[in-house]
């Protein structure tokens, strides 16, 4: 019998450090995820945590990774060629077929950025997918920007807009994501769009709570849970919601039903 | 066919079906209570009658038969995770009553069937298990399993009366049968626990308004006073099944360690906490609340077959601050009641 709980071990090829607390890990892999879901990184003797994909290709993986906890600690002294453990992917990922052919609006803050990075890395790449892109980040400040190359390759092909919290920088303007709601050019999405929010919980609150008064469906409104896991296959309850598995109906949920689902 | 056998017979019958089985039963450890001059009762291999208590309700569940409170899941060397292995392959035999046969259902629910996975550690013991019926002499004092439909079962190969000087046998397996040729032959069908002294009535909650609406109530806020969050209830109940993952290393030789499941539990602070250290229930209260609807709805909201509780009472049995399961459902009613009636949904 498969044991669903056994990781398998991978190739550290490169580590991209992206701010002081935040690194980029790419490792060899087979996986071909989808989307918006995420593995479990295990950390022999330390633990396992769940990371989303931040990018996948050909033979090789990544995750963008905070030194936040026991595990991400060490998974952040990671060097290449050294091996770490994974198994998954797991979770529903982003909704693939709601999306495709409508103009899609993400709006992203801080880390939540990984999750969305591989699906506009694809819109990137391949224009005909969507209509039009419209990509809202917020980050705390200046040193907490990830994948920064990226957010400027993708003011060409996307409607981009990047805001820190608390500071005014050449290309970034001030404020919350929530502040800047009104960069969406909703009227000429006509009613042929998706909206994806991912970020810290209180941020994906209000964003949703902005998308709501600015008139967006709630059936249009797509988030991205995070919720504490230790199996990521249904068994240890830590992420339970209701009568919902983070780890195995999300994390991606639909703001009609996310709006019912309070821990 | 029904058996009578007396003590002497019954251990040579054990003896027999040592060759072929792993007997595991409730067996009293004096002094070994959680309070002074107690004993416990819990699940271990055993090997003779004497060691079987077939009277008293075990202090813990048999539920430890298959996922025991502490597991290795691996064993850690530098480059490889090696999978621990199950110390025999024979069957087992587990000594139980009803409201814990009907606990494994709800068990074999999370790890064998939520998300269409089925966990191994818990598959490869659960596998080999035969459910031998303990009747129960009483309904015990905290019981309400007529309550939740888990008083009376026939998934079982065997079932046992304690008699004054032997014990009556059902036999359902003919398996079994071999066991007890040339044996006297007795009139004997077990009898199921028809009415508790407690009495439950569910709350019938309709929708995710009244749910939602139900957290918030001011009924739970007395377990912010009286829970203390200690997580025994969980623990002994027959049907909670959360862990998590630890790891540990060797302090003779940090390169090797060990992967292990230990119990966890919702009721403890910190089983939601995330690393940054985010909290969804920081309050004894939310943590009950998140417990006592999982138990009474979410689970059946989930696997639309039965709550997730068998009414044994462990949780009642273990507070020390003595909160009742029992008047927590009554209270949860009335204030699912009470929100029906003035919201009109």
């Amino acid at each position: 019998m498969e044991n669903i709980v056994k990781p398998s071990a991978h190739q550290v090829l490169e580590v991209i450090q992206e701010t002081a607390s935040e690194v980029t890990i790419r490792v060899a892999s087979d996986i071909t995820p989808k989307h918006g879901q995420f593995l479990q990184l295990s950390m022999p003797k330390i633990g396992e945590c769940p990371i989303s994909v931040s990018a996948f290709g050909e033979g090789w993986l990544e995750f963008t990774i905070r030194a936040i906890g026991r595990v991400t600690d060490k998974l952040f002294a990671l060097k290449p060629g050294d091996t770490l453990f994974l198994r998954g992917a797991y979770g529903n990922g982003w909704p693939m077929e709601q999306l495709l052919g409508q103009h899609l609006v993400v709006i992203a803050g801080g880390t939540g950025v990984a999750p969305v990075r591989s699906l506009l890395q694809q819109a990137a790449q391949e224009p005909h997918l969507f209509p039009s892109v419209h990509f809202i980040a917020g980050f705390r400040n200046s040193e907490n920007v990830l994948f920064k190359q990226e957010l400027e390759t993708w003011r060409k092909p996307f409607n981009a807009f990047y805001t820190l919290d608390n500071e005014e920088t050449t290309g970034f303007a001030k404020g919350f994501v929530t502040q800047h709601l009104d960069k969406i050019p909703l009227a000429q999405l006509e009613d042929n769009y998706q909206v994806l929010i991912v970020g810290p919980s209180a941020m994906m609150h209000f964003t949703s709570l902005g998308c709501l008064e600015l008139g967006i469906p709630q059936e249009k409104m797509w988030l991205s849970f995070e919720r504490k896991m230790s199996c990521a296959v249904g068994k240890c309850g830590h992420c339970r919601v209701d009568e919902v598995y983070v780890c195995l109906d999300g994390p991606v949920f639909s703001y009609a039903a996310a709006r019912h689902m309070i821990d | 066919m029904s058996y009578y056998l007396d003590d002497a017979a019954t251990n040579t019958l054990l003896a027999k079906l040592r060759q072929e089985y792993r007997l595991y039963a409730p067996k009293r450890f004096p002094l070994q209570g959680r309070f002074s001059d107690t004993d416990t009762i819990r699940y271990t291999e055993v090997s003779t009658l004497e060691e079987i208590e077939t009277q008293e309700k075990s202090t813990y569940s048999a539920k430890e038969v298959v996922s025991p409170i502490n597991q290795t899941l691996f064993y850690f060397t530098p480059d490889e995770y090696r999978e621990t292995k199950e110390a025999s392959d024979k069957p087992i035999l587990v000594f139980l009553r009803p409201c814990d046969i009907h606990a494994f259902e709800h068990q074999d629910k999370i790890y064998l069937e939520n998300g269409g996975l089925s966990d191994s550690y818990y598959a490869r013991v659960r596998s080999k298990l035969r459910f031998v019926l303990l009747e129960c002499p009483v309904g015990f004092d905290t019981c309400f399993c007529v309550s939740m439909g888990s008083n009376q079962t026939d998934h079982y190969v065997m079932a046992l009366r304690r008699e004054a000087n032997g014990m009556s046998f059902q036999v359902k397996d003919a398996a079994l049968e071999p066991y007890f040729s040339g044996a006297t032959t007795a009139d004997f069908t077990p009898q199921f626990v028809t009415a508790n002294a407690n009495k439950v009535v569910l709350p019938q909650i309709p929708n995710k308004e009244v749910l939602n609406e139900l957290k918030s109530h001011p009924v739970w806020d007395e377990y912010d006073a009286r829970c203390t969050s200690c997580g025994s209830c969980t623990v002994a109940c027959a049907t909670c099944t959360c862990f998590t993952t630890r790891d540990l290393h060797y302090t003779q030789n940090e390169e090797v360690g060990e992967r292990r499941r230990v119990y966890s539990s919702c009721q403890v602070a910190g089983f939601d906490e995330m690393a940054g250290g985010h909290i969804y229930r920081p309050t004894a209260a939310s943590r009950y609340r998140y417990k006592m609807l999982h138990k009474y709805h979410d689970f059946y909201a989930r696997f639309q077959e039965t709550h997730m509780c068998v009414g044994c009472g462990r949780c009642t049995d273990h507070c020390p601050s003595y909160i009742s399961v029992t008047a927590s459902i009554a209270k949860m009613s009335a204030a699912v009641a009470e929100i029906i009636a003035k919201k009109g949904w």
